[in-house]
């Protein structure tokens, strides 16, 4: 996994770090620069999974394009999903039918809450503990099998249309959500026993990866990450969408900047997550779960931004049309691209312990950033 | 700051911008040799203070190319849109990486995937692509019968 | 009740009456060398086998159930695979060096057992310096480790060799500090006093709180001294490489693998024989009645279960806790370990001249 590939003129060593990693980042190759044990430079080196997504949605209709989003963050592909409808009904000029907006917004977050589980477990086990990914994913488990009856697939749930969704919620969704709630209420304080309270993981973690205010909106950091920092940029907040604006939660900040701050952050929006689904599932409406539009879609000729925030931070969906019945460019701004540019700033002169570390807080999912 | 007033502010720092109708936010056009002045203006004068770019790209009209930014103020929580056209044959332009750091990437990107050449830019090179990739790829001209399959 | 000691005497009895002394003696030399190799195969199967059931029941899930019956076989099976697994030697590798150093960390491993006492007048040999002789020999196995290191001619293995030696010999400090702080109490350094001296109550009860304070230290020093997590990340995490042991393969890592399971074995056994009492039953002061009902249950069994208790908690360990960065590690045993228990022996001293022990 680690080789030296070279050294430099003042005799520091250029080695690898991946592509392939044990733990579960996905595909990033980083090549260091390492003066002993202390890191000088950090590059990383993209486009293993790039599948030229931008290129193909020019091809498919609006329609298609939503599906092959889920692929690209795959652990909150929901969100993903509701981006990109969200923008074509943005240009469409369509009314989603409350129904709709109810179901959408509880899948959003039940996909946010089971990204965070695999992020936290993962992350436990790559600074050297195994055991909480096996509880993490017990969480994880009880959600995709709720997905699964709904939706159909457990990871790329292709569930949302421009109009609302794409099915009925299958009879037991509100049994099961309601069992998921207490479950995980009954588990959260295992979380913060095992890991959080640690004092060896709050070693590994506290002034590790320290990024200040500005340069967090510098580099473009968004959701986590930036909130950890003190930046208020979620989406849900300052520019809401379906039924944000009515739902009451609190928009979790840190000032620490280091990872510790990044993984307080996380923990305490899954809390937040768990909140907003207990406030919408029972008062879902009845009514229609899709509004009427067309067989084939046409945008008028234009430009159109939708954000929307993922696990991740903020996602965009940039589509411009030429009327036709397939966008004439598409371009995804992946929060994860600008986070990763900030990784260098981050770890500049500390040891290669506290790359993993660090690299865990910021939570990547490389097909987000290769796209 | 209301679209109106962003406007005229915009007016008077640079008397040849012209506007775009019916956006969701202020679309401005620029000339690709003021871009980096004016943009630099905006990010410090107080009352605008666009300190956030969160989205810059590139669109292929076939005849010219557009580099289209996306800026919003996290203190006064405006947003604007900025273009610039450049010319097909030979596209460059000045880097704002200087400016805002998140751009260093997303200008990597645009060069490997439009061809556009930043001056100044601190590491210009291939991002997603392999480093000896020949071609455009996201350009509408591009073509590449062994890769690339047309629906 | 039934006791060990007297197949020992049985055996050491028949050999006397029927051959000569010094062919008496050679015999029980081979019988001791191979009760020794058997025991450790034996050891080494059934920890492996208690490590991943023990890490299955905290992860929620089973664990090795196939083969045989809750899966027992699961490690001969393994050990047959490495067995049969080729084994490189690395081009540039001082062949010498790199076939030794397994070898050598097997054979302290075993030197090792000689003091200790598993039950009864069940010891091999009850030298008078007994504790300093473990010390002792428990240091050479850094020259095995730095053997490997060197020897497989990869700058990283030499790079995780140092690094685990380093972490070894600060530790032996605290180790040996707390481990004298025991002997203070006794008056003696042979093991078979030691034990005895707990006749009336094992040390973590008779010197409460500086014995405590003392066994405290020693489990972590000995979980540092082994390598194990918390403190494994010179051969976890692969920073630069998969630690001194990089290039071994087949039966060269097999005896690498089962030497840590067993130096686990020989640490607790230590620990239990210390600070439990090794092989002495639980005994409360003069409460004759209870005494002797605790007398009714084998030594074997008492030293069995003391150290499979330690052994858990050893492996406990290593399945709740993330690493520590090597620095951290380095920093908690100069800065913080040593310290304590320096202080730590002070105090013991000043209780056992005092007399403020039970």
């Amino acid at each position: 996994m680690v080789e030296e590939i070279g050294r430099t003129s003042e005799g520091d060593l250029i080695i690898n770090v991946g592509p392939q990693h044990p733990a579960t980042h996905g595909v990033l190759h980083l090549v260091l620069t390492l003066n002993g044990e202390t890191i000088k430079k950090v590059e990383p080196h993209l486009g293993y999974i790039h599948r030229s997504i931008e290129k193909m949605c020019e091809s498919l209709s609006y329609r298609q394009f939503i599906y092959v989003t889920s692929r690209m963050d795959y652990l909150s592909s929901h969100i993903n999903n509701h981006g990109c409808a969200l923008c074509v009904e943005k240009g469409l000029q369509v009314e989603v039918p409350q129904r709709a907006q109810y179901i959408r917004v509880i899948m959003d977050e039940l996909t946010r809450i089971a990204s965070h589980e695999l992020w936290w477990g993962a992350m436990a086990m790559d600074l050297g503990a195994f055991t909480p990914f096996f509880h993490a994913f017990r969480e994880r488990e009880t959600i995709t099998d709720i997905m699964e009856k709904t939706c159909g697939a457990r990871l790329t749930m292709n569930y949302m249309v421009p109009g609302g969704v794409m099915a009925e919620l299958h009879p037991d969704f509100q049994k099961d959500v309601k069992s998921f709630i207490q479950l995980y209420k009954s588990k959260f304080e295992e979380y913060n026993e095992l890991v959080t309270g640690n004092i060896i993981f709050q070693n590994r973690m506290k002034s590790v990866g320290y990024i200040s205010y500005d340069d967090a909106i510098s580099y473009g950091c968004s959701g986590p990450v930036a909130r950890a920092s003190g930046v208020h940029c979620d989406i849900r907040k300052l520019y809401p969408y379906d039924i944000y604006s009515k739902v009451a939660f609190d928009e979790i900040t840190e000032t620490g900047g280091d990872s510790y701050a990044r993984y307080l952050v996380r923990l305490k929006e899954m809390t937040q997550s768990i909140r907003i689904v207990e406030q919408l599932i029972d008062n879902i409406p009845e009514g229609d779960f899709q509004a009427k539009t067309k067989a084939v879609l046409k945008l008028p000729k234009g430009e159109f931004y939708q954000r929307v925030e993922t696990a991740r931070g903020e996602l965009g969906v940039y589509i411009v049309s030429e009327g036709g019945t397939t966008p004439y460019r598409i371009k995804f701004r992946s929060p994860g691209f600008s986070n990763l540019s900030a990784l260098e700033h981050m770890v500049k002169g500390l040891k290669i312990g506290d790359l993993v570390a660090a690299m865990g807080t910021l939570d990547l999912v490389i097909p987000d950033i290769d796209r | 700051m209301l679209t109106e007033d962003l406007k005229i502010q915009c007016t008077e720092l640079l008397p040849a911008i012209s506007f775009e109708e019916g956006g969701e936010w202020l679309n401005a056009y620029v000339a690709s040799e003021d871009l980096k002045s004016f943009l630099g203006k905006l990010r410090s004068l107080p009352g605008l203070e666009f300190d956030y770019l969160f989205c810059l790209t590139c669109v292929d009209w076939k005849t010219h190319l557009t580099m289209v930014y996306h800026f919003t103020s996290t203190i006064h929580r405006h947003n604007i849109v900025i273009k610039a056209k450049l010319d097909n044959s030979n596209p460059e332009i000045e880097t704002v990486s200087d400016i805002w750091r998140t751009a260093e990437m997303l200008e990597r990107e645009v060069y490997d995937l439009f061809g556009v050449k930043f001056i100044h830019h601190p590491d210009l090179r291939r991002l997603i692509m392999p480093d000896d990739w020949k071609g455009w790829p996201l350009r509408k001209d591009y073509e590449d019968p062994v890769n690339m399959i047309k629906l | 009740m039934f006791s060990l000691e007297g197949i020992t005497t049985v055996i050491h009895e028949w050999l006397n009456n029927h051959f000569s002394p010094t062919l008496a003696l050679l015999t029980e030399f081979i019988l001791v060398g191979l009760a020794a190799i058997a025991l450790f195969a034996l050891l080494g199967l059934g920890l492996v086998w208690m490590e991943r059931k023990v890490a299955a029941v905290m992860q929620i899930r089973l664990g090795p159930n196939r083969v045989g019956p809750k899966g027992i076989f699961q490690t001969s099976a393994d050990t047959l695979k490495l067995l049969l697994k080729e084994g490189l030697v690395p081009d540039g590798a001082d062949k010498f060096l790199f076939n030794l150093a397994p070898l050598v960390v097997m054979i302290v491993a075993m030197l090792i057992l000689a003091p200790i006492a598993f039950a009864k007048n069940l010891q091999i040999w009850d030298i008078n310096i007994g504790v300093l002789y473990l010390s002792a020999i428990s240091s050479l196995s850094v020259i095995g480790i730095f053997m490997a290191g060197w020897a497989s001619n990869n700058k990283y293995s030499l790079l995780g060799a140092m690094r685990s030696g380093a972490q070894i010999v600060s530790y032996e400090l605290s180790a040996g500090l707390s481990v004298l702080s025991i002997v203070v109490m006794t008056g003696s350094l042979s093991i078979r006093d030691i034990i005895l001296s707990q006749q009336n109550g094992w040390w973590i009860f008779k010197a409460h709180i500086p014995a405590l304070i003392a066994f405290v230290i020693f489990i972590i020093a000995v979980t540092a001294e082994t390598n194990r997590a918390p403190f494994d990340m010179a051969e976890a995490e692969s920073e630069l490489t998969a630690g001194f042991h990089t290039e071994y393969s087949g039966m060269r890592f097999a005896l690498f693998f089962l030497a840590e399971y067993i130096n686990i074995f020989i640490v607790c056994a230590v620990g239990a024989t210390l600070f439990f009492g090794g092989w002495m039953p639980l005994h409360i002061g003069h409460w004759q009645g209870f005494n002797q009902f605790m007398d009714y249950i084998p030594s074997s069994i008492w030293f069995l279960g003391k150290t499979l208790g330690l052994i858990f908690l050893i492996m406990w360990f290593r399945w709740t806790f993330p690493r520590l960065r090597i620095d951290q590690l380095l920093n908690l045993e100069w800065k913080y370990l040593l310290p304590i228990s320096m202080f730590n022996l002070l105090l013991m001293t000043i209780i056992a001249i005092m007399g403020w022990h039970f």
